[in-house]
């Protein structure tokens, strides 16, 4: 199963200025998604998942336009060619 | 994003290293420290709580520990004065898998002795002790803390549960005293195997038992390298000194418009010589009668008096954090210190006359100076 990231504008860094990044996942889950881009840009992830391993509190991980959060979390199921956005939350000072 | 303005600094120079809530900034001066320029903002919109010159070895690099609410903390260096920054991919300060505990924000990055030049250590919140012993490429974290069996009932201050201050004693190998708040100050005689309680004579004002084993909230520890068995700290209520690397703790808030405050520094040269700015109380956190006043003392603590010359003295209502004031080295000691509303001080004479470096900062958070 092949699946899309979208990048939100900070991540970019972690993935030579990528706007969107295709991984093939061998799963067919969001945090085994984020497993396979972690072995292409270990930057981008750790940046989305702390150590341990948990989507940090004010990140965004869509599918389409469903937040995971809504879902089953990083057990959310995958179809292939679904796209997933990374984004920073509306939080801030 | 804002366009980042570089600064060249060359050998001798003096750094004054200013961390603010929304990104991080250098300002260079020639030795005279009469003009100093500005570079930054580095890591824009990113709250840098740490940093810190490590000159040892040869190097010339600034630390500085970036936080972003979305992204996490990390620990980032330069070695060219902020033209160029290595941010680590993956952060190089984190708690190990089988803890369960994540970084929320690194609080302090001490190097360690100038014989130990890989050394480095961060403190960081949740309240807990890293050191790398590669030059700062790898972290671990110090067991001998972590396990304590207080750790457990350390509450969080109003910053979070966390490890702030860090202080080797440069003579004695394998002594350090950290402070946590709330934990109080802690100290290891064997490198961090062991740690014990050091809060003997600090009281805790928000605790029914005043004077408790640990749980005080410490806000800030200072030594003079030269004596480190003396040491003076600022409490959250409470003004003390020990002479004895921490063992006991006697008020010496004498003469002090309130022994309310965060900061606190000592003289380069001077171990009887050390810095405050006073807070009128932790309901209203904020400079006692709307003046902006430096404390010194000259004798240990026997006695404060406030400095006022370049300081507004009406309607400075100013809040002044616990490692937002550092020093430099030169012979006429520098001075420095940063206000939440965004000024940075400083002073050339030792405290008797300051300027403003600047007016229009983010909320300032740390500052650290140095000769480059």
């Amino acid at each position: 199963m092949t699946v899309t990231f979208h990048l939100a504008g900070f991540l970019r860094t972690f993935a030579g200025g990528a706007h969107e990044v295709s991984v093939d996942v061998p799963g067919a889950t969001v945090g085994e998604a984020l497993r396979a881009l972690r072995e292409r840009h270990p930057g981008v992830v750790s940046r989305v998942l702390d150590e341990q391993g948990a989507v940090r509190r004010h990140v965004n991980v869509f599918i389409g336009d469903r937040s995971i959060r809504d879902g089953a979390g990083l057990e959310t199921t995958l179809r292939d060619r679904e796209e997933i956005s990374l984004l920073a939350a509306v939080s801030g000072g | 994003m804002p366009t980042t303005q570089q600064i060249e600094v060359r050998r001798g120079d003096v750094v004054v290293l200013v961390g603010t809530m929304k990104g991080a900034f250098l300002f260079r001066s020639g030795p005279d420290r009469r003009r100093f320029e500005m570079g930054g903002p580095y890591f824009p919109g990113h709250s840098v709580y740490a940093m810190a010159f490590d000159g040892r070895a040869g190097r010339r690099r600034v630390w500085a520990a970036s936080s972003s609410m979305h992204w996490g903390s990390v620990l980032n260096h330069s070695d060219d004065f902020g033209a160029n920054w290595t941010t680590p991919e993956v952060p190089t300060v984190q708690f190990p898998k089988e803890g369960g505990k994540s970084l929320a924000s690194i609080w302090q990055i001490c190097p360690g002795r100038a014989d130990e030049p890989d050394v480095i250590y961060c403190g960081v919140e949740p309240a807990a002790l890293f050191e790398s012993r590669d030059g700062g490429k790898s972290f671990q974290l110090v067991e001998g803390l972590w396990q304590h069996p207080h750790r457990e009932k350390w509450q969080p201050g109003g910053g979070g549960l966390c490890l702030h201050t860090i202080v080797p004693d440069p003579k004695q190998r394998g002594r350090m005293l950290v402070a946590i708040s709330t934990g109080g100050v802690y100290r290891t005689d064997d490198a961090g195997r062991t740690w014990t309680a050091r809060n003997k004579g600090v009281r805790a004002q928000f605790l029914p038992d005043k004077h408790p084993e640990f749980g005080q909230c410490v806000h800030k520890v200072a030594r003079h390298p030269a004596r480190p068995e003396r040491l003076y700290l600022q409490n959250h209520w409470g003004l003390y000194r020990s002479d004895d690397a921490g063992d006991s703790w006697q008020d010496v808030a004498r003469g002090v418009p309130s022994d309310f405050g965060f900061c606190m520094a000592v003289h380069p040269h001077d171990p009887e010589t050390a810095y405050i700015v006073p807070l009128e109380s932790d309901g209203f956190r904020c400079t006692p009668e709307g003046k902006l006043r430096v404390y010194r003392t000259r004798d240990g603590g026997g006695s404060w008096q406030p400095l006022i010359e370049g300081l507004p003295q009406r309607d400075a209502f100013e809040t002044v954090l616990r490692d937002a004031m550092g020093t430099d080295e030169e012979e006429s000691a520098g001075i420095y210190f940063g206000t939440r509303s965004g000024k940075l001080f400083g002073s050339r004479d030792g405290g008797d006359s300051w300027s403003a470096l600047a007016t229009g900062l983010p909320p300032v958070v740390c500052v650290r100076a140095a000769r480059t």
